[in-house]
């Protein structure tokens, strides 16, 4: 059976545009107005990427740390991170959702546990920042095992040959990082470039779908779109810093910022 | 499954494919971006600690730059006012720059030169690891930033004031507890954005796998020179002798235990305790942490239940560390070493009577290491000997002990 992110994807295909993929932090700027706001986006995104916060990130930007900081503030747990999922699942069981975070929570959980925990709130899939190749080999055989996809990320340092082993060792979806760069740095490399490098890892099995991430915004997400998807985070968590600045409502607001990336790459 | 230390291998060596110690401690937890410039650099370094020249190069800077052999004396009043064990002191901190930061410091700095990298950055806590990190930059014409937790430049401000003498940019970091944890954070962050031009000092054996090499490596001097001094002293490695040594990060340990490891002396770690009616210390070792991953390594590290970091809280910015290298997890679990811990008011205390009976005047990370001493001597025979890692000098904590004790002394 075909997963929901390689529907999703194929979906897109169809409609010759690439996939609008979020991020947002579970728990920012409350646990309930996070599942709002997965409600709302949903219409617009084709996959939602939700973070577990972590308060010792080692490669996240400003704005993705403000927002985990909110949400710990919160008193984020794991439980609640699938509670959110489960719920959000409950009306809209299709919509593809990748959880994203560092390693040391799954680690104090117990890896079967964790992956318990998201078979049975309907996560699709993972996204696990500081568990590169080869050493999440037995973790990323875990979640076939569990038909949860594990993501691997692909960055400008990684060399052909290693990112050809990643790519024969990757599930329905392949994360390129645009830039050296943390979470939400501004986008230092051309559009250009980053197509360029895009292409040429697309070359290797064009059958993937490979997403680009990092750094892009309103501003730069239309020129990127020939890729098979394209992530905004850093953008939405600080829409909702900012939202939460000026007393507005982030649920709304979000609704908004992420129709209007839509309508930027159809 | 047992543990155990293999002999005649280093035990920055003692890992195995996925460069874990005891199949449990350390790895590399870390971005993609990173994997590129670790291996390129754990290359480099592999050449480089085989190659004659480097060697060399390496000796030439420890004699001419850092200084060595540092001194080895012994602590006659401490000795005479404990009437216990003879205790003695090696005074690391009369290295250049007053620290065992430096051999780090130094080593990097040589590495960044054949890495041909302009730019060098690093963490600090106490501020040595940074004041030491400006200094070597600055005689290997490199330019330096250095990142440090809002809370410790306040409090270690005159290490601060070196650094900017040296010409080093300091980052202040004012995420989290504003202390080194935060710093080191900020500094890899800072290291994902730059790899292609910078390269990264970590200040302890703390980190992904080759900073924990790097470090242990360079600080090992600190050994190299003290076997050859308690030979020439004793005649043999005395029975009984104990090498007590302060634990932060755990570089200075590292380093003062390196070349004693197959022999029978006995290692002491001491931990910060932090204040006595607090219930946040830095003492993973001594307070039964679990193992968690902390800047890109598993550790015993301070942790709630869901993996969160935890804060910790000691009078000593150089201690004041939630997790531990690798290195010392696995000297714990196979009983190599042992680990306690020594209070702030402790630390203060032996702060004191070290300098007010001798001619040495600790810091207050290795105060807490002579904490430790003060309690044992007194129970051990006259012919035992203990040897305290006086690894800091306590100029730069003048602040903070003023402000707990009255006045300063040195
Ligand atoms: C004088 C001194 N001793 C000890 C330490 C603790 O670090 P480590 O355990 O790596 O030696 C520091 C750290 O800043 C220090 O400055």
């Amino acid at each position: 059976m075909k997963s929901k992110i390689a529907l999703a994807f194929e979906n897109c295909k169809k409609e010759k545009r690439p996939a609008l993929i979020t991020y947002t932090v579970a728990g920012d700027n409350t646990k309930n107005n996070s599942l709002k706001i997965l409600n709302k986006i949903s219409k617009h995104a084709d996959i939602l990427e939700l973070g577990f916060a972590h308060n010792t990130p080692i490669a996240d930007g400003g704005q993705i740390q403000g927002s985990s900081h909110r949400a710990l503030k919160n008193g984020i747990k794991l439980k609640d991170v699938f509670q959110i999922v489960k719920k959000f699942k409950k009306d809209k069981p299709n919509k593809p959702i990748i959880l994203m975070g560092y390693f040391n929570l799954i680690y104090q959980k117990g890896e079967d546990n964790f992956l318990k925990n998201c078979k049975s709130s309907g996560v699709d899939g993972l996204i696990i920042v500081d568990l590169p190749y080869p050493e999440n080999k037995n973790f990323a055989n875990k979640c076939k095992k569990k038909s949860i996809n594990f993501i691997q990320l692909l960055s400008p340092t990684t060399s052909k040959n290693r990112m050809k082993k990643i790519i024969k060792d990757s599930h329905d979806m392949i994360y390129y990082i645009s830039m050296l760069s943390t979470t939400g740095g501004k986008l230092k490399v051309s559009p250009k470039k980053i197509l360029q490098n895009y292409n040429n890892i697309k070359r290797i099995n064009p059958k993937k779908n490979l997403v680009i991430g990092f750094g892009i915004t309103d501003k730069t997400i239309s020129s990127l779109k020939s890729a098979n998807g394209l992530v905004v985070g850093s953008m939405l968590c600080k829409t909702i810093a900012n939202t939460l600045k000026m007393r507005q409502n982030p649920v709304t607001k979000l609704d908004k910022v992420v129709y209007n990336l839509k309508k930027k790459i159809i | 499954m047992k543990l155990k230390i293999k002999k005649n291998k280093l035990l920055i060596d003692q890992h195995d494919k996925n460069f874990m110690y005891g199949g449990k401690f350390g790895g590399n937890f870390i971005p993609e971006t990173l994997k590129k410039p670790i291996d390129d650099l754990t290359i480099l370094f592999s050449k480089l600690r085989n190659n004659k020249k480097f060697l060399k190069e390496r000796d030439n800077y420890f004699k001419n730059f850092i200084g060595s052999p540092t001194p080895f004396i012994k602590l006659e009043n401490l000795t005479d006012h404990l009437g216990g064990a003879q205790i003695y002191a090696k005074v690391v901190s009369e290295a250049n720059g007053g620290a065992h930061k430096i051999y780090n410091a130094t080593v990097h700095c040589l590495i960044a030169k054949r890495a041909r990298k302009k730019y060098i950055v690093g963490d600090t806590g106490a501020g040595y690891a940074g004041k030491m990190l400006s200094m070597a930059a600055k005689k290997f014409g490199l330019k330096c930033k250095i990142f440090m937790g809002a809370k410790d430049i306040k409090r270690q401000r005159p290490n601060v004031e070196a650094m900017k003498k040296n010409g080093a940019e300091i980052v202040p970091v004012t995420t989290g507890s504003q202390t080194l944890v935060d710093a080191v954070s900020e500094c890899m962050r800072y290291w994902v954005s730059n790899c292609d031009t910078t390269h990264m000092c970590v200040g302890s054996t703390v980190g992904p796998n080759i900073f924990i090499k790097i470090c242990a490596w360079s600080t090992a001097q600190i050994s190299r020179e003290l076997i050859k001094q308690v030979l020439e002293e004793f005649g043999k490695i005395p029975d009984n002798l104990k090498l007590i040594n302060c634990v932060g990060g755990g570089s200075s340990a590292a380093g003062f235990w390196n070349e004693f490891m197959d022999t029978h002396a006995q290692f002491i770690g001491v931990e910060a305790g932090g204040p006595k009616k607090s219930k946040l210390h830095a003492a993973p070792l001594t307070n039964g942490s679990k193992i968690g991953i902390l800047h890109g390594a598993a550790q015993y590290v301070i942790q709630n239940k869901e993996g969160q970091i935890g804060s910790t809280e000691s009078i000593s910015a150089g201690l004041d560390y939630p997790g531990i290298s690798p290195l010392h997890c696995f000297l714990k679990d196979t009983k190599r070493a042992r680990y306690t811990s020594a209070s702030d008011e402790e630390a203060l205390k032996a702060y004191q009577l070290v300098s007010k009976l001798e001619n040495i005047s600790p810091s207050l990370e290795p105060s807490h290491a002579f904490a430790e001493a003060i309690k044992l001597a007194p129970k051990l025979k006259s012919s035992e000997i203990i040897i305290v890692n006086s690894c800091g000098d306590s100029v730069k904590d003048k602040d903070i002990i003023k402000l707990k004790l009255g006045s300063y002394i040195r």
